[in-house]
């Protein structure tokens, strides 16, 4: 038991509003101070990042009339990675009638990530999420319907009922492009000013709040200064300090790591989420992983081999030789057992030897039995450009021979520490979507990321925003050429020159494939005390190597190995943090899972005595010297149980 | 797993936006079959890394074919051979040992080339700008249930909202036309029961930004085989039957508010 | 549409806030390459109308010397009383004339502007999946046809080029001397495959680019852009192979 300090002690308070848990949104609401429309384009707000959170976040702020500046890394905010989830959105609207409601959503949410969400901000989740189905139905997102003319849903992970809505196996990108049509019509109309193919790479504070940011252009190779009254980071996760993830390629933690440097709490960031299909890795050259939903597992079946040495292909093998590994471990959820259990499951087969394929490094989800069931038009009809994606990759036919799968890092329910308003420890800076910890706890159930990013950019962010920024009405904020942005953009001259000038023999790329091995092995799907310190102990050495051995051939300009540097050097910041929050938290939840702390039949053991906060560490200069902050987490409307889904 | 040797690869190199380009020859002695063919590329990269030479430069993100920010014209190919499949999901099995493949960045006026293989689409998004969405400001929307769409009707609206705006439509025009973009943006919109109220304002707007940017449809149907989505040209059908409509429409429009 | 950027790297902002130049209704409908597409395809329309039925005409060429100088008066003749002789042809042809270079404004307007669309061409080869011969060939089977056109008015109507034989009011015996040519009849053939090929690839792109669509049937789009391209070149080469077996002869 280490001596943690809580933040209220530190003058840092979650702002939970009081009430019942029902009722502190709507209490809230009522009590929070405005701003007058006439008013609201006196105010500058800078949001970065465009995906579901900073696109939708963008274009509801321009709407009620702010003057909103929205910054992108992509030549367009269409690119941004929500547009890869596949499986659906979440909301409790309960049109199938099969008993969902605002709080069964709200305590799978609060059950699936283990206890370790905050409360009031999952209830507020479940409360909006019917919005959000309403509003995206209004932009034109072609949802699936029934031949009625209603929307349809499926069933997904952690859930006993059906509650996800789904644009055929494209949902994030159905989502996205709703969000980045409204953003479009505002930059059309000049309610947003869109800044395209630029990074931000520092935060501003002046007097400890939020003043701008400086951005890199990577065109141009530009530093420039933005100066704002609020700076709103949308900028997704940080798996990708994994190397091999289903995270996008250009996906990174700078911006979130750039606030944590200037005081941002980062909180819990090593509640990494390993999301049990994913494609399982086929070679050295490999770049990134690629996930199948997880909507597969309606239908789909996991199974192994009984035995290890099985020779013979899938169709071959009876099945009393099978093991159906999900269904027997966990019969009541069966193959949709949540995305950790899933996940370990899975991995316990393939460490004892029973994986499927050449490499041995994949179990098999089979859809024999519902293409027998259902007929294979049906399973066309539900997966058919799954099966066509995962054919196209693998090179097999699912339809004929089963698919395999592993787990792979997915999402991160870490991130930026915000209280209940989504303001970080930096007054004025705020986290959406992704990039912040609140809503899902140690582990986030499926459909619920596009649920979150759309929750905190249209039905959050647009009420706590004005409470924060109505008593600054007519003062001025620091512009540009405040002596803290020269600093800022000299820092960050320094830090690209600084890359520039190593010029030792490896590429940025040759580090990072370096790290993700270390993260993988060490902090991966499972963590063991040994395993961590041993990380600590490679990840400085590797770090001080990238620092003296760095080779960025070409110039400042646009240059894509430069963009890639800077990346990983934060990524090498944030391992050593992700690393020392899964060493202090010795219990296993959600998707940390310490070796240490397990049942004897392998599951989870929690230590709510010690580790029912969320930890949220402080930046001192060297990540390894971070402090670790606490806020507990109470629970009042769901009491603290074993999470069981057998 | 096998392996494919010997692959001889001819990249178009361009320092930047007006520099004067060329082709350089650069050989891979041997990739796996499992190598999608930008894993090739990053290989050739780090080779040239390694060699102190500048890296090619080209543009990926997601790589799961949803991004669209991948898109390299492969042996004259928007996306290279395979059908329905954009340049992250094309893969070496495509491919023979000792094959010579020769890669150029999608060329359009409207795409300049940044460097080497990577060029601004921003044009697209100045389409989308004019039009290319519904007005429903966040807060006021009705009950998601409360118009029903028949589902062929939602059916044939999400099979134009998959576009991923790559650019390959463009890039595969012997005209550099962005039809099939902007039809697949209207199509989609003015299908659905919401898209209404706008259809001809939008149809009008979104038609005249393209055609400030964009080359002219002379129906080859190239753009229709190169889009990894598959987005049939009926789409532009549908445009150019609701351009006309939205020329005489949004005509009585304007004299009737006089 | 130069292949420069060299404006300065800023936000986006207001990109569809500035208002359209005002022009009258129909030169604005033109503006547009969409616009011109629909005069491309109505222009085509009256263009293949007329070279149908100048084809189904010209089979009376079959029923002898008699019947097909009657149906050449008979055009001359349409709607008389109502219009002097001759009128309504001129009316006719009038507006083919007008269609004619309606279609070549467009097709030359259009050209240029699909060559400023891609300013610096392709630098290897392209490897075509969809486009056609017939596609890819428009700008050079239409200035084929054209040029026809104009030799065939020189030959058949104008009589200037039909090698010296041409009596005004004879059109049997001028067409069998001008055929009778083997050079003449073989441009002859060549023109008329060259139409085909236009109309092969012009009748089905006429539909696409008035929108007329529908996905019951698309399909048969093509079928009759190609059944209509075959029956009015099969008919049109008929004549001068026919001439050249002498199966069709000058009557003295």
């Amino acid at each position: 038991m280490s001596n943690w300090q809580t933040l209220e002690s530190k003058g840092i308070s979650s702002k939970i509003p009081k009430g019942s848990v029902e009722d502190k949104w709507l209490g809230y609401k009522e009590d929070l101070k405005l701003v007058n429309p006439n008013n609201k384009r006196k105010f500058k707000v800078l949001v970065v990042g465009t995906g579901l959170a900073g696109a939708s976040a963008a274009a509801t702020l321009a709407e009620l009339g702010y003057e909103v500046e929205a910054f992108t890394f992509h030549d367009s905010p269409r690119r941004a990675h929500s547009i890869a989830a596949q499986g659906g959105i979440n909301a409790a609207k309960n049109y199938q009638g099969d008993g969902d409601s605002v709080h069964r959503l709200f305590y799978d949410t609060v059950k699936g990530g283990d206890f370790r969400a905050r409360e009031s901000n999952v209830h507020r989740l479940a409360e909006v999420s019917v919005n959000i189905i309403d509003q995206m139905v209004a932009q034109g997102v072609p949802f699936a319907r029934e031949y009625g003319g209603l929307l349809d849903n499926r069933s997904f992970g952690g859930a006993q009922v059906s509650r996800t809505f789904y644009a055929r196996g494209q949902t994030g990108q159905q989502l996205l492009l709703g969000a980045y049509q409204q953003l479009a019509r505002q930059v059309g109309l000049g309610g947003v000013k869109l800044w395209t193919k630029v990074e931000m790479v520092d935060v501003v504070t002046v007097d400890g709040k939020a003043a701008g940011i400086v951005t890199r252009d990577l065109v141009s190779g530009e530093i420039r200064s933005h100066s704002g009254h609020a700076v709103l980071l949308c900028t997704g996760g940080y798996g990708n300090v994994f190397y091999l993830s289903t995270n996008a390629m250009n996906c990174n933690v700078t911006a979130a790591w750039r606030a944590h440097r200037k005081g941002a709490y980062f909180a819990n960031p090593c509640f990494t989420q390993i999301h049990p299909t994913c494609i399982p890795q086929s070679d050295e050259t490999q770049s990134k992983l690629t996930l199948m939903s997880e909507s597969l597992r309606n239908d789909g079946r996991v199974w192994v081999p009984k035995d290890r040495d099985e020779k013979r292909s899938a169709d071959q093998i009876p099945e009393e030789e099978r093991d159906y590994i999900l269904e027997r471990l966990y019969p009541s959820y069966g193959n949709l057992a949540p995305r950790d259990i899933s996940s370990r499951a899975a991995k316990r087969s393939v460490d004892s030897g029973l994986g499927v394929g050449p490499l041995k490094n994949g179990v098999y989800l089979d859809f024999s039995a519902a293409i027998n069931r259902l007929g294979e038009p049906v399973v066309a009809e539900r997966y058919g450009n799954l099966f066509e994606m995962y054919e196209r990759i693998s090179g097999e036919n699912p339809y004929k021979t089963p698919m395999r799968i592993y787990p792979a890092v997915h999402y991160t329910m870490g991130g930026l520490w915000v209280d209940y308003e989504l303001m970080t420890s930096i007054p004025g800076v705020y986290a959406l979507g992704e990039a912040n910890f609140s809503d899902h706890g140690a582990n986030r159930l499926g459909a619920s990321a596009l649920m979150q990013g759309l929750a905190d950019g249209y039905f959050v962010i647009p009420y706590t925003l004005g409470n924060y920024l109505a008593p600054m009405l007519n003062k001025p904020a620091p512009g540009v050429d405040h002596p803290a942005f020269k600093e800022a953009e000299q820092a960050a001259t320094a830090r690209y020159t600084g890359y520039m000038n190593i010029k030792g023999t490896r590429s940025p790329d040759y580090f990072h494939r370096q790290l993700g091995k270390i993260m993988w092995d060490f902090c991966g799907m499972e963590r063991t005390k040994e395993s961590l310190e041993k990380a600590l102990g490679e990840i400085p050495a590797l770090y001080e190597e990238f620092q003296k051995d760095l080779r960025i051939p070409g110039d400042m300009a646009l240059n894509t190995t430069l963009e890639k540097a800077g990346r990983v050097d934060d990524f090498f910041q944030l391992g050593m943090l992700l690393c020392r929050d899964a060493l202090e938290r010795e219990e296993s939840c959600g998707g940390h899972f310490r070796a240490e702390y397990q049942y004897d039949d392998g599951e989870a053991m929690r230590n709510d005595e010690e580790f029912a906060h969320a930890a949220a560490w402080e930046w001192t200069g060297d990540p390894m010297q971070s402090i670790r902050n606490i806020e507990p987490l109470e629970f009042e409307a769901i009491h603290l149980a074993v999470r069981s889904y057998k | 797993m096998s392996h494919i040797k010997n692959i001889t690869l001819k990249i178009w190199r361009q320092d930047g936006p007006s520099a004067q380009g060329r082709f350089e020859t650069y050989k891979v002695d041997s990739v796996t079959d499992e190598a999608s063919f930008l894993e090739l590329l990053d290989v050739v990269n780090e080779n040239l890394l390694n060699d102190g030479k500048e890296p090619i430069t080209f543009d990926s993100d997601c790589r799961e074919g949803i991004c669209g920010t991948c898109g390299l014209m492969i042996n004259g190919q928007s996306h290279g051979p395979e059908k329905s499949t954009a340049t992250c999901q094309l893969h070496m099995r495509k491919f023979t040992s000792g094959d010579v493949i020769t890669v150029e960045p999608f060329r359009a006026s409207a795409f300049p080339i940044l460097k080497d293989l990577m060029v601004d689409r921003s044009a697209f998004d100045r389409i989308v700008e004019s039009g290319g969405f519904i007005t429903a400001p966040t807060g006021g929307a009705p009950d998601a249930n409360l118009i029903p769409i028949p589902k062929p009707v939602a059916d044939a609206a999400m099979d134009s909202a998959e576009c991923i705006g790559c650019g390959a439509c463009v890039a595969a025009c012997p005209n550099g036309a962005a039809h099939l973009f902007t039809a697949a943006k209207i199509s989609h919109l003015n299908l659905l029961p919401q898209g209404q109220a706008e259809r001809y304002k939008r149809t009008e707007a979104m038609v005249e930004t393209m055609n400030e940017h964009f080359g002219s449809c002379t129906n080859h149907g190239e753009c229709e085989q190169a889009c990894p989505k598959s987005i049939s040209i009926d789409v532009i059908a549908i445009m150019h039957k609701d351009y006309r409509k939205s020329k005489l429409k949004n005509r009585k429009e304007l004299a009737r508010n006089k | 549409m130069a292949q420069v950027i060299n404006r300065q790297r800023g936000p986006i902002t207001g990109s569809a806030t500035k208002a359209r130049k005002k022009q009258p209704f129909l030169l604005d409908l033109y503006s547009t390459s969409v616009g011109k597409k629909y005069v491309m395809a109505l222009t085509g329309l009256m263009g293949l109308g007329f070279v149908l039925v100048h084809m189904v005409g010209n089979l009376k060429m079959y029923l002898g010397r008699e019947d097909y100088n009657h149906y050449a008066e008979f055009l001359r003749e349409l709607l008389v009383p109502i219009l002097p002789r001759t009128v309504l042809l001129w009316i006719l042809r009038g507006g083919l004339i007008a269609a004619v270079l309606g279609h070549l404004h467009a097709a030359a307007t259009l050209t240029k502007m699909n060559r400023e669309a891609r300013s610096v061409k392709y630098q290897s080869a392209r490897d075509y999946q969809a486009a056609t011969f017939a596609s890819r060939t428009m700008r050079w089977t239409g200035t084929i046809v054209l040029l026809f056109i104009v030799w065939h008015i020189l030959d058949l109507t104008a009589g200037t080029v039909n090698g010296g034989n041409f009596v005004r009011g004879d059109a049997y015996n001028n067409v069998a001397h001008s055929l009778n040519r083997p050079l003449v009849a073989a441009a002859y053939i060549l023109a008329n495959l060259a139409l085909g090929v236009h109309l092969f690839h012009g009748v089905w792109s006429l539909f696409q680019s008035m929108g007329w669509s529908h996905p019951r049937f698309n399909k048969w789009r093509r079928h009759i852009a190609g059944g209509l391209a075959s029956v009015i070149v099969l008919g049109n080469i008929s004549f001068p192979i026919l001439v050249l077996c002498k199966v069709v002869e000058v009557h003295a």
